[in-house]
């Protein structure tokens, strides 16, 4: 945590952010009185959620370093370069998902670090306890046969949940945003990943029997001076954030830490699945942008032709093993 | 961005004063029984809450006796329930190919409702469907958060001018007040959607005006009147109450349906003939020995 205060001081001492912020902090109010959070914030990042290998031991770049690391991933994701496949079809299909559609951004967060994990310090998710270890192996069985039925498919590709909205909410391939709205007595979270609203009483009532589990658990929140703190627990063993299961518990808060930036952060506590707590923090950036409808489901082709193409695998493999 | 942000906040502001103002100047506008509903701190109606229609809409918005329903063991639980209808005059005017065409889709149900895929029901259907939904109300926007298939849509309450950037299942949302009465004025719907379960549809030229106005603290009268020439002889509108959820610690539950459409839509893909995990693992189906879920 005392990272997470480090990088607030550092924001404040930005040349980017002036020190205007204070004078204008009565403006982050709601006309009732709680700290306002409303807007759309985009969360998209360059910064990697674990910290790479390579840099072990390294938790911010120097100036120089972050951009070179930025240019060299943009470079990397720009799959519009032809890389000596020439023309052909597999080259295109390769190529299908170019930079008109992924939307990683260009730069690392504003403090250049090598890891959106910030607890522990070396910047990784701690290691999946035994029982973590097997319900990852059984996804990864399920995953790798060809489709016996929908639910062998991510919770993603069924359109059930979008790939970054959580919760907690992480950046990833495309629509990496979410829209605030606070009324009082509640807070609301959509993602465009999937038109999801998740809706946030603040007036300190209990969870939901523990018998009942969502795909998106049970918030609750409540203000810590100025920062929203969103719990979640009831999770299902069907959703899991890099190897999390039903008993998660989940803290999230929302910081706005100056007119254009809310201060991410989410700790992961799930002693079934993980080792130890872990944190990440993500700033996000204001946008004014509107959001779109992200009919997922609605428009799903992907999902008939992925289990029509294993039926026609499983077809083949009837024919050959009968030869 | 701080210097927009600033302007909007004192836009806001003075639209909050004048807004107070003219509620007391034009006061009691049209609640229908007169009822002038709390302010919000902005100084709007407050229509904040968890609202729900009551009723068998959802199944038919024409008036209909009591039917039989299409799955035989669900016997009296699957049937329909009459209801008097809640469009105004009693039919909707339909051109005769139109009235054809609904003809046909009440035939075929099952097969075609996109809501029973767990599509987005589209509006007005969204509104009446058998679910809770929230209204979450802010100087900005009107969200309107449903729990039938996560739907939403964000009502844009400052920018009258905004046109739709493209067309979609809940629609292009821009609305305003008048006086008691929050109007919301929805365009660019896909022609995919339906208005009920009995084959009732539109094209995709359809204009929806809805009008929200409280009667009571717990109470909505919801109106919306319907334009589509290429459907209907004249514009129509449908009425109906809707319902405040005073349920202690209400709030809305997922009904993330999508896992509930699958074995309709990819069932005949499926590698096991025998019904999905999923429905195994619910107590349903009458084979419960072989297991596709992976070893624990």
């Amino acid at each position: 945590m005392n990272r997470v205060a480090g990088l607030v001081v550092l924001l404040w001492l930005l040349p980017a952010w002036p020190a205007t912020a204070q004078q204008e902090a009565p403006a982050f109010r709601t006309a009732w009185g709680d700290p306002d959070l409303m807007g759309v914030w985009d969360f998209r990042s360059l910064t990697p959620l674990q910290r790479p290998r390579e840099l072990a031991g390294k938790s911010v770049l120097t100036v120089e370093e972050a951009a070179a690391y930025e240019r060299e991933r943009v470079a990397l994701l720009d799959k519009d370069r032809r890389t000596g496949d020439g023309l052909s079809s597999a080259g295109d299909v390769a190529n299908a998902y170019n930079e008109f559609w992924w939307d990683y951004g260009k730069e690392l967060t504003d403090d250049r670090r090598t890891s959106l994990v910030v607890d522990p310090p070396d910047g990784r998710i701690p290691d999946l306890t035994s029982t973590g270890q097997a319900r990852r192996a059984s996804r990864r069985e399920m995953r790798r046969r060809d489709a016996w039925s929908p639910v062998d498919r991510g919770v993603a590709e069924r359109c059930i949940l979008g790939f970054n909205a959580g919760p907690p909410m992480n950046p990833s391939a495309y629509n990496n945003n979410v829209q605030i709205f606070q009324a009082p007595g509640y807070v609301v979270l959509l993602n465009e990943m999937v038109h999801d609203s998740r809706i946030v009483s603040l007036d300190g009532r209990g969870h939901l029997p523990g018998k009942m589990r969502q795909w998106r658990g049970d918030s609750r929140g409540r203000w810590d001076g100025d920062t929203l703190v969103v719990e979640s627990t009831n999770f299902t063993e069907k959703t899991s954030f890099s190897g999390s299961g039903q008993a998660m518990r989940l803290v999230e808060r929302f910081t706005r830490i100056d007119d254009g930036t809310v201060l991410y952060e989410y700790t992961v506590d799930d002693p079934d699945s993980f080792v130890s707590p872990w944190t990440v923090a993500i700033p996000m950036k204001h946008s004014d942008q509107p959001l779109f409808e992200y009919a997922c489901h609605e428009g799903n082709y992907g999902m008939t032709n992925l289990m029509e193409s294993a039926r026609a695998v499983d077809a083949q493999r009837a024919v050959s093993g009968a030869q | 961005m701080r210097n927009r942000l600033k302007t909007t906040t004192i836009a806001g502001v003075a639209a909050a004063v004048l807004a107070v103002a003219m509620s007391f100047a034009v006061q009691p506008v049209e609640g229908q029984a007169g009822y002038q509903a709390e302010r919000t701190a902005d100084g709007r109606p407050n229509l904040n809450g968890i609202w729900q229609a009551i009723g068998t809409a959802h199944h038919d918005i024409e008036p209909h006796a009591a039917r039989f329903g299409p799955v035989v063991e669900l016997a009296s639980h699957g049937a329909i329930g009459g209801g008097l209808g809640i469009v105004e005059g009693g039919e909707i005017p339909y051109r005769p190919e139109a009235r054809a065409q609904q003809q046909e889709n009440l035939q075929h149900w099952l097969e075609r409702d996109p809501a029973a895929k767990c599509y987005m029901p589209g509006v007005p259907r969204a509104t009446y469907q058998p679910y809770p939904f929230q209204l979450v109300q802010t100087p900005e926007y009107v969200l309107l958060a449903y729990e039938f298939a996560s739907a939403s849509r964000i009502v844009y309450m400052d920018r009258p001018d905004f046109e739709a950037p493209v067309d979609s299942w809940m629609g292009h949302n821009i609305g305003r007040w008048e006086g008691e009465t929050l109007v919301i004025d929805v365009t660019a719907q896909v022609p995919d959607t339906w208005l009920d379960r009995s084959g009732n549809h539109h094209s995709n030229s359809i204009h929806v005006e809805e009008r929200y106005t409280a009667l009571s603290e717990n109470h909505i009268m919801y109106e919306a009147t319907i334009t589509d020439s290429e459907v209907y002889t004249r514009p129509w509108t449908l009425r109906l109450p809707l319902y405040r959820r005073i349920d202690d610690n209400m709030q809305l539950l997922e009904y993330k349906c999508v896992e509930f459409a699958e074995e309709l839509m990819y069932g005949h893909l499926r590698k096991d003939p025998d019904l999905t995990p999923t429905y195994r693992a619910s107590g349903y189906g009458s084979d419960r020995q072989v297991t596709l879920e992976p070893p624990q």
